[in-house]
């Protein structure tokens, strides 16, 4: 812990020095997540079974929402979304409960948010169990190009950080966005093709350009064409991709950096 | 920065808002912009406070409480940023402002030292190869794996303790700890801190008990209202000190 350090020397050395910690952090989490629940991380993948099934029986059966392998083209694209939304949501308030640490000693701040990221990230693992059983139990099988899974879950994991960070800096100072936050993922959850498929918005004019570059629209078809369609995405959509998740990591990494001397102040 | 010195501070101010409550919510904080009713009480907690600590000092902070203290430790212990002026470090740094922070108290007392490490940033191969050492000095063996939400404050502040002086770090800051504990767990921690002092580490110690200043420290300064009132020999300062107030 060396004060003269400036800048980008600063990170790296910090980043060496705390990743002890950000491991530290998330392992408790997932300990403290399953301890004293009789089936443990057996949860991680019946939660996604049960959510699915709920979905199905809903939008399937009684509204009636016509795609071939429902179950399945609903759970893969779940698990994408709420890993979304499960590591922006922990991550809001993550700097404003890590009160008691910042306070007392030198931390670099941004390790809460990003361990929140890392917390559902292992989330994400474990659901792509019940993933997997679900495409076996449809019929669905994955070929080769499900090897290329990582790919899509890597450029949603930047987003997230990026967007986690601006989250968790902008939340310090106005709480507000707690409360907002959560209407704020329902609509962007509808403007997100999970339960519907994007046909069903294509033709009407403003709706669908918004789930059209709605980024986790992107995401999660390319996680969908890869594991369940067995199609690879174009060189053009990697790139889009990599770009959007870039620019937002990159943005939140400045909002953060401004902000995180004020932190103490307000926390 | 002198090489000789393990810490300088230079013209450090530090400035508070001390509105009476926080702007917590985006309505309030855009009425009170339109209005141009965004002021702030300032309240200066440090106002151009400059000195050295050279290598090997065992350095005193005293004052009333208010003065600015644990303000001036937490400055250079990198927690907070000053509104002006210039900290430089040498060294590692152990703070010792609060014991276990960052305990979660869901996990035992096994977990916690390892997390704890870890906020202080050792690493997980470092602080194995501690772990007994740890557990030894704060006499804790029969309890490793009960939740820490069922120990004591006392057992707590030994385990604290212990791991954030399990190295010898070249900067050692100590705030008020040594009020915690027995007093056989005092002297234990005493004679730990008399031993770093011993192996060249810098210590900053801020206490209220002027014996204890005036035993440990070679140099000290007093702080009024956030402004250095007198800085030098420990006897001296601590003498001053204790005839203003009598």
């Amino acid at each position: 812990m060396n004060i003269k350090h400036k800048g980008l020397n600063r990170f790296f050395a910090d980043m060496k020095t705390f990743f002890p910690l950000l491991m530290n952090l998330a392992g408790k989490d997932f300990k403290l997540k399953y301890r004293r629940s009789f089936l443990g991380v057996l949860w991680s993948i019946l939660n996604p079974l049960f959510t699915m099934l709920v979905i199905t029986q809903v939008f399937g059966i009684l509204l009636k929402v016509k795609v071939e392998n429902f179950a399945t083209y609903y759970i893969v694209g779940w698990s994408l979304w709420n890993f979304f939304s499960e590591s922006t949501s922990m991550s809001m308030s993550s700097v404003i409960y890590g009160a008691p640490l910042i306070k007392k000693v030198y931390l670099p701040k941004y390790i809460f948010p990003l361990e929140k990221c890392l917390f559902a990230l292992i989330n994400l693992m474990l659901s792509l169990i019940a993933v997997l059983a679900v495409m076996l139990i449809q019929g669905v099988f994955p070929s080769w190009s499900a090897l290329l899974f990582p790919i899509p879950v890597i450029y949603c994991f930047i987003f997230c950080v990026g967007f986690s960070l601006i989250l968790s800096a902008l939340t310090v100072f106005f709480r507000d966005i707690m409360h907002l936050y959560s209407v704020l993922l329902t609509v962007w959850m509808y403007l997100t093709p999970l339960i519907y498929p994007f046909s069903l918005v294509e033709n009407t004019p403003f709706i669908s350009d918004i789930v059209r570059y709605n980024p986790m629209t992107l995401f999660i078809e390319y996680f969908r064409s890869v594991v369940m369609y067995g199609t690879v995405p174009s060189l053009e959509t990697n790139l889009l991709c990599l770009v959007i998740s870039l620019l937002t990591f990159a943005l939140g990494a400045l909002i953060f950096s401004k902000a995180q001397k004020r932190f103490i102040l307000h926390i | 920065m002198n090489s000789e010195n393990a810490v300088e501070l230079k013209n450090i101010e530090m400035h508070f808002n001390m509105s009476k409550e926080k702007l917590e919510s985006l309505k309030e904080y855009f009425l009170r912009l339109v209005t141009r009713k965004l002021m702030f009480e300032d309240f200066v907690a440090l106002d151009n406070v400059s000195f050295d600590i050279k290598k090997g000092d065992v350095f005193g902070i005293v004052g009333l409480n208010g003065c600015g203290k644990s303000t001036t430790l937490k400055i250079i212990s990198g927690i907070l940023t000053p509104t002006k002026g210039t900290v430089e470090t040498q060294g590692t740094i152990a703070p010792l402002i609060e014991l276990g922070a960052g305990f979660d108290f869901d996990l035992t007392a096994r977990e916690n030292i390892y997390l704890n490490g870890s906020v202080l940033g050792y690493s997980k191969k470092f602080m194995d190869s501690k772990f007994d050492d740890i557990v030894e000095f704060s006499e804790m063996h029969d309890f490793l794996d009960t939740p820490m939400k069922n120990y004591s404050s006392g057992m707590i502040a030994r385990i604290g303790f212990a791991i954030a002086t399990v190295t010898q770090p070249e900067i050692l800051i100590v705030d008020e700890i040594l009020a915690v504990g027995d007093f056989r767990f005092q002297e234990k921690c005493e004679a730990r801190i008399n031993q770093m002092i011993t192996g060249d580490t810098t210590v900053i110690i801020v206490s209220h008990s002027i014996e204890q200043i005036e035993r440990l420290c070679n140099r000290c300064v007093w702080l009024e209202k956030g402004k250095v009132k007198m800085l030098g020999d420990a006897k001296e300062v601590c003498e001053a000190y204790r005839n203003a107030y009598r």
